[in-house]
């Protein structure tokens, strides 16, 4: 393979990969506060995206992208405080049938509200011709976008987790739920706040993608399955982890259209993601002996 | 004998029907009934898998196109370039090929719809035998979501496969010729005689799993829905329970898409999304999870109301809705089971 072209392909990769961690990150959130997987989570990117570029001929880009991420934060508020919390001691299977369900009046509005045409947003910077030269290979300085993005996400929640208050008391409540209550902790705002900022990342990661990839109200539920891969695959519940699984499935997906058909792109995801359950259902970075505890 | 009464009134109502539709001149309804049929059929399958084992299943309609795909292949393969060779010289002579003019009047030979038919159960069988073995090693969000992901390679490799048609899906799928005079196939002459088939089928494959549900194997299935660490103290070959019904799951979903297929004529990589799959499951949340009858009553209504277009651009929308408000709103705060497994 030529190097140009090696260096296409790795570069594509990692965007990917950038994305499915947002995603994964977004998971995991909400799995450590509330121990649910949220079938949803890919109805946030799918959000984000669709909205900031039905106000981006309205208002400057911007503004657009800032008002999707909150708009999309408050969606995933209301379908904690409305839906899930009505359910929260009705066992997993009920939680998963509830999240599917809500995956799909969701993706349903977006239909009706935005119907069935491909959707984009422009460049952040330059346009789409603008480029940038690497090693050979040209890339969109989009591509600048959605890695610093993605990096700023992580960096602020370590941050977020390690050094504030609110950040420390959801941790206290993820390891120990009663143990945290008796701390004074109000367990019940944590898990909206979760949902919050798990819907904001995923609208995050659905705007600065769009002008790569394009959107469309239906691409949820593959986002939704490759994040789950890359969260499963780190070991759930561990957002680091998350981000260097995240960089390996994509790279893994791009250079996989050099054996396998392009048609048969996310089939290889969705293998990897079968083997990993299979093998390792603690995930790569995680331990088996602290995955036997947990209750998947 | 009352758990006979629900297969009973099918069966009835699979005869009573067609002449009383005749006489009201509405004969036009009985194609969705039909379909409908079919469709719950692999309700069935997964409400023993979900209801009565307790294992979820997000990729029912993987299945479901895995029996109409692999049936509609071999009963549209032209075997004619070949005919001189000498296995399909063999098959030829053992009755297993079926002759046929295409609409240029060329000459095909192709597997008859049985041997296709047949063929396309067993490699469903295979599969979930297959897939099942490790995927029924998970529990809850980790089983849900690999029947998910299984669900999605179905439909992504049938959609990106030439030989199945790609984004078309496989056409012109010959009539399936039961007994002679007898053909699972579209078209006004044989309106009332499939839907009778039909009825009779989902009669069937109802009384089957009634049987099995009240059998040795069916109280096995309960005492791991109810608590698989139990049930495998107190003897139960939990693994085997699980993948015996997970098969037996594939089978009726494989069957209904075999028979919808050629009732149709053909058959589309739509018929592997995941939506279908969520509908297959919301008709099982709705009818009461362990309630065969129920499943049994919602499918044929939603199905056929879905089928008439009555739900109009909302159709998914509603399968969505029915998920969320029977969970949220559901008899004694959900469906049997679920409740009782979680307190």
């Amino acid at each position: 393979m030529r190097s140009e072209l090696f260096v296409q392909y790795l570069v594509s990769g990692l965007i990917y990969g950038c994305i499915y961690s947002a995603i994964a990150i977004g998971f995991n959130i909400i799995y450590n506060a509330t121990g649910i997987i949220n079938f949803a989570q890919g109805e946030f990117a799918m959000l984000g995206g669709m909205i900031a570029s039905g106000l981006a001929p309205k208002m400057p880009l911007a503004a657009a992208v800032a008002v999707a991420v909150a708009l999309t934060a408050a969606a995933g508020v209301a379908v904690e405080r409305i839906f899930l919390r009505r359910v929260a001691r009705g066992g997993v299977l009920k939680m998963i049938i509830v999240t599917i369900g809500l995956s799909i009046l969701i993706r349903e509005a977006a239909l009706l509200a935005w119907g069935e045409s491909i959707r984009t947003l422009p460049f952040f910077s330059g346009n789409e011709v603008s480029s940038i030269a690497l090693l050979g290979a040209h890339f969109s300085p989009q591509v600048l976008w959605v890695a610093g993005a993605i990096a700023l996400i992580v960096g602020a929640l370590g941050l977020f987790f390690r050094f504030t208050l609110t950040g420390k008391a959801m941790r206290g409540c993820s390891a120990n739920r009663d143990g945290a209550s008796l701390c004074g902790i109000k367990p019940d705002a944590l898990v909206t706040l979760a949902f919050g900022m798990s819907a904001a990342i995923g609208a995050v990661a659905g705007c600065v993608v769009a002008p790569l990839t394009q959107t469309h109200y239906a691409i949820g539920n593959v986002l939704a399955v490759k994040g789950f891969t890359v969260a499963a695959f780190g070991g759930l519940g561990n957002s680091a982890a998350a981000v260097g699984a995240g960089l390996i499935l994509g790279t893994l997906e791009s250079f996989s259209i050099i054996v396998v058909p392009e048609a048969y792109k996310d089939v290889v995801t969705i293998v990897i993601l079968l083997a990993v359950l299979f093998v390792k259902p603690s995930g790569l970075f995680g331990s088996a002996a602290a995955g036997a505890l947990k209750e998947y | 004998m009352r758990r006979f009464v629900p297969a009973l009134a099918l069966a009835v109502l699979a005869f009573a029907l067609p002449p009383i539709a005749a006489a009201t001149k509405t004969s036009f309804l009985l194609t969705q009934a039909t379909m409908s049929a079919y469709y719950v059929l692999v309700s069935l399958g997964l409400c023993a898998l979900m209801g009565y084992a307790g294992q979820i299943s997000l990729g029912q309609a993987g299945f479901f196109a895995i029996g109409g795909y692999a049936s509609s292949f071999f009963s549209t393969l032209n075997l004619e370039a070949a005919a001189q060779a000498p296995a399909v010289r063999l098959f030829d002579a053992a009755g297993l090929l079926a002759r046929g003019v295409d609409s240029y009047g060329a000459p095909i030979l192709s597997p008859s719809p049985w041997v296709a038919c047949l063929c396309a159960v067993l490699i469903a069988a295979l599969i979930a035998a297959l897939i099942g073995t490790p995927v029924l090693r998970l529990k809850g969000h980790y089983l849900a979501m690999a029947t998910l992901g299984f669900g999605i390679v179905v439909e992504k490799i049938v959609r990106g496969t030439k030989a199945l048609g790609g984004a078309d899906g496989i056409s012109g799928v010959p009539a399936f010729t039961i007994v002679p005079g007898l053909a699972v196939t579209g078209g006004r002459q044989a309106r009332s005689a499939n839907f009778t088939v039909a009825w009779v089928v989902l009669a069937l494959g109802l009384l089957l799993l009634e049987n099995l549900f009240r059998s040795r194997s069916g109280r096995a299935l309960r005492a791991l829905h109810d608590g698989e660490e139990a049930a495998g103290a107190m003897g139960v070959d939990t693994a085997r329970y699980k993948l015996k019904v997970f098969i037996l799951g594939a089978v009726y979903a494989a069957v209904a898409g075999i028979l919808l297929t050629h009732y149709n004529g053909s058959i589309g990589p739509g018929e592997a999304s995941v939506m279908k799959s969520t509908r297959y499951l919301a008709i099982v949340a709705v009818g009461g999870m362990a309630n065969l009858t129920g499943t049994l009553v919602a499918g044929l209504v939603l199905n056929f109301l879905s089928l008439r277009g009555v739900f109009g651009s909302f159709d998914d929308g509603v399968f969505g809705a029915i998920l969320v408000l029977v969970m949220l709103f559901g008899p004694g705060s959900g469906p049997l089971g679920i409740r009782r497994r979680a307190r």
